[in-house]
């Protein structure tokens, strides 16, 4: 029972820190920013989901494959957007602040 | 039921970054946002397979996982290329 | 060869993990597809020392772990930005150093900084990483070098 009610707290908190990227997705001023707000839905939203989801199927072939999906996107998310913001900025797109790198 | 609205919380964040995709304003906007909506797809997937009680969908979602990510870095390559290709014609 | 070995070793038990079937047939097409990929990645040659075994070290577990609380953290963090965009965004770009003595282990500090939302690894030059953060809290926590001290830690056993 307790851990049924962990799992729904994890589902639900997780589809709402997916939302809230999306909100940053549409909100945020400019490429540089929004690849935050994309990470944001990457990264937690994928964890507590996952998490949520591996407590309601137990110690099982399932859970192992649930954990899987977890660490790819766990280890793709940063190359994808590192990639991004590499090919963003090699192609002349500035970054806003960026005069302060010198410091 | 708890599935079935979490799956409707990662439609949301679907739409929103599918309007991210829509409104740009620069190709890598529309990257980032397709990125963004195919790693909810898994999740969804995912959730799927729990709302319909069929556990071969977690495969679909494995593979969709690895497709997706191939998938972003091919297009960036591409449009890479094609922008390097683009500026030496200007001249 | 001996990475090629440990490669073919993680292949067998992804393959026996995801199938879960123990069917003669089943096992001859998975000892085909492993022969066939190790051989493939031998061919092109991206077999290196990503592949040695001894990289897994009790210490990464551990790293992760404080990872995800980062995670968690700096989640928060650019939440706060989404209510509140024009208060909270403060965009910089910073060069942050990065000491650890292997190549693996810098890539390692970069990807650990892009995984944390909040902060993105622009570019990774010789013992510098250049990064993009949103906010004050982001940029505050790159400079103050704990998550560099961390991959150095974890690099400390395998050395």
């Amino acid at each position: 029972m307790i851990v049924d009610i962990l799992s729904w707290i994890l589902l639900l908190g997780g589809g709402l820190v997916g939302i809230l990227g999306g909100v940053g997705l549409l909100r945020f001023p400019d490429f540089y920013s929004r690849l935050h707000a994309a990470g944001m839905t990457d990264t937690l939203c994928a964890l507590m989901i996952i998490a949520g989801l591996i407590l309601q199927a137990g110690f099982s072939l399932l859970s192992i494959k649930l954990a899987l999906i977890l660490l790819f996107l766990l280890f793709t998310s940063p190359t994808a957007s590192h990639a991004l913001a590499r090919a963003g900025l090699t192609d002349g797109l500035k970054p806003e602040g960026e005069q302060s790198s010198n410091n | 039921m708890i599935y079935t609205l979490a799956a409707l919380t990662m439609l949301a964040t679907m739409a929103l970054a599918l309007a991210r995709a829509l409104l740009g304003p620069t190709v890598w906007d529309r990257i980032v946002a397709v990125n963004v909506f195919g790693t909810k797809t898994v999740l969804l997937v995912a959730l799927i397979s729990f709302v319909m009680g069929h556990e071969l969908f977690i495969d679909i979602a494995l593979a969709y996982a690895l497709i997706n990510f191939i998938a972003i870095i091919a297009v960036l390559k591409l449009v890479n290329v094609q922008h390097s290709l683009e500026r030496e014609e200007e001249p | 060869m001996r990475y090629v070995i440990s490669l073919a070793l993680v292949m067998a038990a992804l393959w026996l993990g995801l199938s879960g079937l123990f069917k003669p047939v089943l096992l001859a097409l998975g000892v085909v597809s492993i022969v066939l990929t190790a051989w493939l990645s031998w061919r092109m040659d991206v077999i290196g020392v990503e592949h040695n075994p001894g990289l897994f070290s009790w210490r990464l577990p551990i790293y992760w772990a404080w990872l995800v609380w980062q995670i968690v953290l700096s989640n928060i963090d650019v939440a706060r930005a989404v209510f509140n965009p024009r208060g909270h965004i403060r965009q910089r770009v910073l060069r942050v150093p990065a000491r650890q003595s292997r190549e693996l282990t810098r890539v390692t500090y970069a990807n650990s900084i892009t995984l944390t939302p909040g902060t993105v690894s622009l570019r990774l030059e010789g013992n510098e990483i250049l990064v993009h953060a949103l906010t004050k809290a982001g940029a505050d926590g790159v400079l103050s070098g704990e998550m560099g001290d961390r991959v150095c830690w974890l690099e400390g056993q395998s050395k």
